[in-house]
């Protein structure tokens, strides 16, 4: 198959790809090494119409446990998925319904205080989810399949070479 | 529709693993069945444009498509991740050694507390018959914890559930172990109180699975009939503090163990003839400072012992609350009357006898007639968690100031109240400060020449800038001034269900509930439970009659203090304040 991305284009997607999940990736590894973390205070705090949702998961020691695991577990694997450009469209995908749960169990929409501060000041637009329209840039603008292990995946299921436009 | 956009359809449209439901780490490392072709191009439904027209180039070979510079765009970000890899660990293992080596340096355990582990469940084949004296708020919240919960409460805490699903109060109290006990006897001077501990006591929901059916507890109008009754083993005692001392004295004559509120006694004369009571019979005694059972109290012990604070010189503790109900303005009951409550009783040992008054039976609190407000009710509990982690004992000297300031509501009690003990031997002084009209948090701080400590249902150690011990570690940034070096949070993941100033108050103070092995759990549970055990098992309980005694004139040192006007001071030979 075709890219019909520029030598300009690619590296700047991969750019943006690489970037989103170093952050997955290392926000997990510091949660996994961190015997004490948990995420019960930042559950707690929901608000919006999701909230007593995750204020019920953070209040049962044993849902707690789990959401805490495949949490740290996600960001890990997204991370190293876009990292790598390896099944990317799947950790995209994945890392994409994480964010949109960041999102709204804390949403910055009008009404709404939080007693744990943020570092800046947002209304309904967070830094979460300009990380999640990115994130639909790389599901839309996929690059794994060029810089990654997609490519070796894509050759080794026969699928083609990646011919780049030389523009 | 540019070339670009129609690539990434592409890619959306031919790599569909997700929408076949395959779990993320198979399925795409497969090797594709389908020979090898042209993926399919379909453009999304609504897209207006026609299918673009299949690619020119050759189809690859399976084997042969895989060159070097395959492999180069391939692993082109690996030595980055490897980068990332290297200096997360290396900024982890950093931060470990330095947690090491601060942790070996300061000879303190990384884990929780070796005292306390996780709870294990114990079954137990004799039933002890327990009775009660004094069935007010403390009485039914002691009752509970033993399994007898007044169906009110049940229903309350149900629907409780259904409005925060954070309130697991229920649950947790369903969790605690069958402690095989009967309510067989209750004394109260008001007849409602006295209802409706006989309706705990047939009340068939109880926790662990505790499934029989039980006699309703017999109602004696005198304490004494209740502690010479045959079927009566154990006495709890949630009296007001005047008839403390009495009751204990008539229950260890008769040979029950005691679990005793504090303070332990209303006056100083009222301490010697309950604790040789309680000595000569041999009886188990527990005095109610349950958060005896706190974890990071024992943690904090520990820190001390290791000398991490260097010598502590001042230790400040407070009490601040600032709602009518934490000053002891309580509800006065609609049925409450001189023919449904005994006031003759009620005032027996009093200070003074007065005619029938409503206010001073509800809120007894507020007359030094019953009580020693907020000595005997607050200043003895801060005491008591700073004397399981130092061991002060009974102070040198005490002197204490304040007034009503703010509540003018008939009450000779201050509820603005201040008092400083001197400990000489120890070259310490303790001051403790207290209103009831501001709820800022203030804690307890211990604070040594090295470092100073926060105690809560937390703990915090910061080092002092001007520490001997730790300058080096200080000049070579391991330890910092502006952050605490030690942290201590009992072993809990999840969310408190705490809502009122109040209760926020009793939980910080471990007053309310701990944490063992990770779950929460009620402190009144665990100090009754430690009790029974020792009853059962022998043992001693951590409240015990001398920590009572250390408690008691405490407390009394600083109220003669006050009333006096004047410095107070322990002598030790009398055994006497003088």
């Amino acid at each position: 198959m075709r890219s019909d991305y520029s030598g300009v284009q690619v590296t700047a997607l991969v750019a943006l790809r690489f970037a989103i999940g170093w952050h997955f990736f290392y926000e997990g590894v510091a949660k996994a090494v961190n015997a004490y973390w948990t995420s019960a205070g930042y559950l707690d705090q929901s608000q919006g119409f999701l909230s007593e949702w995750f204020v019920d998961l953070a209040s049962n020691p044993g849902t707690l446990a789990v959401v805490d695991v495949l949490n740290v577990w996600g960001l890990i694997l997204v991370g190293l998925g876009l990292m790598l450009g390896g099944l990317t469209r799947t950790a995209t995908f994945f890392g994409i319904i994480m964010l949109a749960l960041y999102y709204l169990a804390t949403p910055p929409w009008p009404g709404f205080v939080y007693t744990i501060p943020s570092e800046g000041a947002y209304l309904i637009i967070n830094k979460t989810f300009i990380e999640l329209c990115a994130l639909f840039v790389t599901l839309f603008f996929p690059t794994g399949h060029i810089v990654g292990l997609d490519r070796l995946l894509r050759l080794a299921r026969g699928k083609g070479t990646v011919q780049e436009s030389s523009a | 529709m540019s070339d670009e956009i129609r690539n990434g359809d592409e890619e959306l449209f031919d790599d569909a693993d997700l929408q076949e439901g395959e779990a993320p780490t198979e399925g795409a490392a497969e090797p594709d069945p389908e020979p090898v072709t042209e993926p399919a191009s379909e453009p999304p439904a609504d897209d207006p444009t026609p299918p673009p027209p299949p690619p020119v180039e050759p189809p690859p070979s399976r084997s042969g498509g895989i060159g070097r510079r395959d492999l180069v765009k391939a692993l082109a970000t690996v030595p980055v991740i490897g980068a990332l890899g290297y200096s997360a660990l290396r900024r982890k293992g950093l931060a470990d050694d330095e947690r090491e080596r601060l942790l070996a340096e300061l000879g303190i355990e990384d884990e929780g507390s070796a005292v306390f582990s996780e709870l294990t469940t114990m079954t137990h084949p004799d039933t002890l018959r327990i009775g009660i004296v004094g069935y007010g708020g403390e009485g039914e919240s002691l009752i509970r914890s033993l399994g007898f919960a007044h169906p009110d409460w049940i229903q309350a805490r149900r629907e409780a559930k259904i409005e925060n699903p954070r309130d697991t109060w229920l649950d947790e109290w369903l969790e605690q172990e069958n402690l095989n006990l009967e309510l067989t006897a209750v004394c109260d001077v008001f007849d409602v109180r006295a209802e409706r501990a006989i309706a705990a006591s047939t009340q068939p929901i109880r926790p662990g699975g505790d499934t029989r059916q039980l006699k309703p507890a017999k109602r004696y109008r005198h304490y004494e009939e209740l502690c010479n009754a045959p079927d009566v083993d154990a006495v709890i005692i949630a009296t007001p503090d005047h008839l403390h001392s009495p009751i204990t004295v008539a229950a260890a004559n008769a040979g029950k163990h005691v679990y005793c509120e504090k303070c332990m006694t209303r006056t100083e004369e009222g301490v010697w003839p309950m604790a040789d009571a309680v000595k000569q019979s041999g009886i188990v005694f527990q005095l109610g400072h349950q958060n005896r059972q706190m974890e990071s109290h024992e943690k904090a012990r520990e820190v001390v012992d290791k000398g991490v604070l260097g010598p502590i010189t001042l230790v400040e503790t407070t009490t601040n609350r600032n709602d009518p109900w934490g000053a002891w303005v309580w509800d006065i009951h609609e049925d409450g009357n001189p023919r449904t409550i005994d006031w003759e009783l009620f005032q027996e040992n009093a200070g003074n006898e007065v005619p029938f008054s409503l206010e001073r039976f509800f809120r007894w609190r507020c007359w030094y007639d019953y009580g020693t407000g907020l000595s005997g009710d607050l200043l003895s509990h801060e005491y008591d968690a700073i004397n399981q982690v130092l061991n002060l004992g009974i102070p040198h000297s005490a002197v204490a100031s304040g007034g009503v300031y703010f509540f003018k509501d008939g009450r000779d009690v201050p509820d603005v109240w201040q008092a400083v003990f001197e400990y000489p031997d120890r070259d310490l002084t303790l001051i403790y400060s207290s209103t009831l009209a501001n709820g800022r948090d203030r804690g307890i701080v211990m604070m040594g020449h090295d470092a100073s400590m926060e105690v809560g249902t937390r703990l915090k150690v910061t080092a002092d800038g001007s520490s001997t011990r730790y300058q080096e570690m200080l000049e070579e940034g391991l330890v910092r001034r502006d952050r605490p070096m030690l942290t201590y949070q009992s072993g809990f993941k999840g969310v408190d269900a705490v809502t009122t100033p109040t209760q926020e108050y009793f939980a910080s103070r471990g007053l309310l509930f701990t944490y063992r092995g990770g779950r929460r759990v009620s402190t009144y549970y665990l100090h009754l439970r430690e009790w029974l055990n020792a009853i059962r098992y022998g043992g001693d309980t951590s409240c015990n009659i001398d920590r009572g005694i250390e408690e008691a004139i405490t407390c009394h040192m600083a109220t003669k203090s006050y009333l006096e006007g004047r410095r107070v001071y322990w002598d030790p030979i009398q055994r006497k304040i003088v």
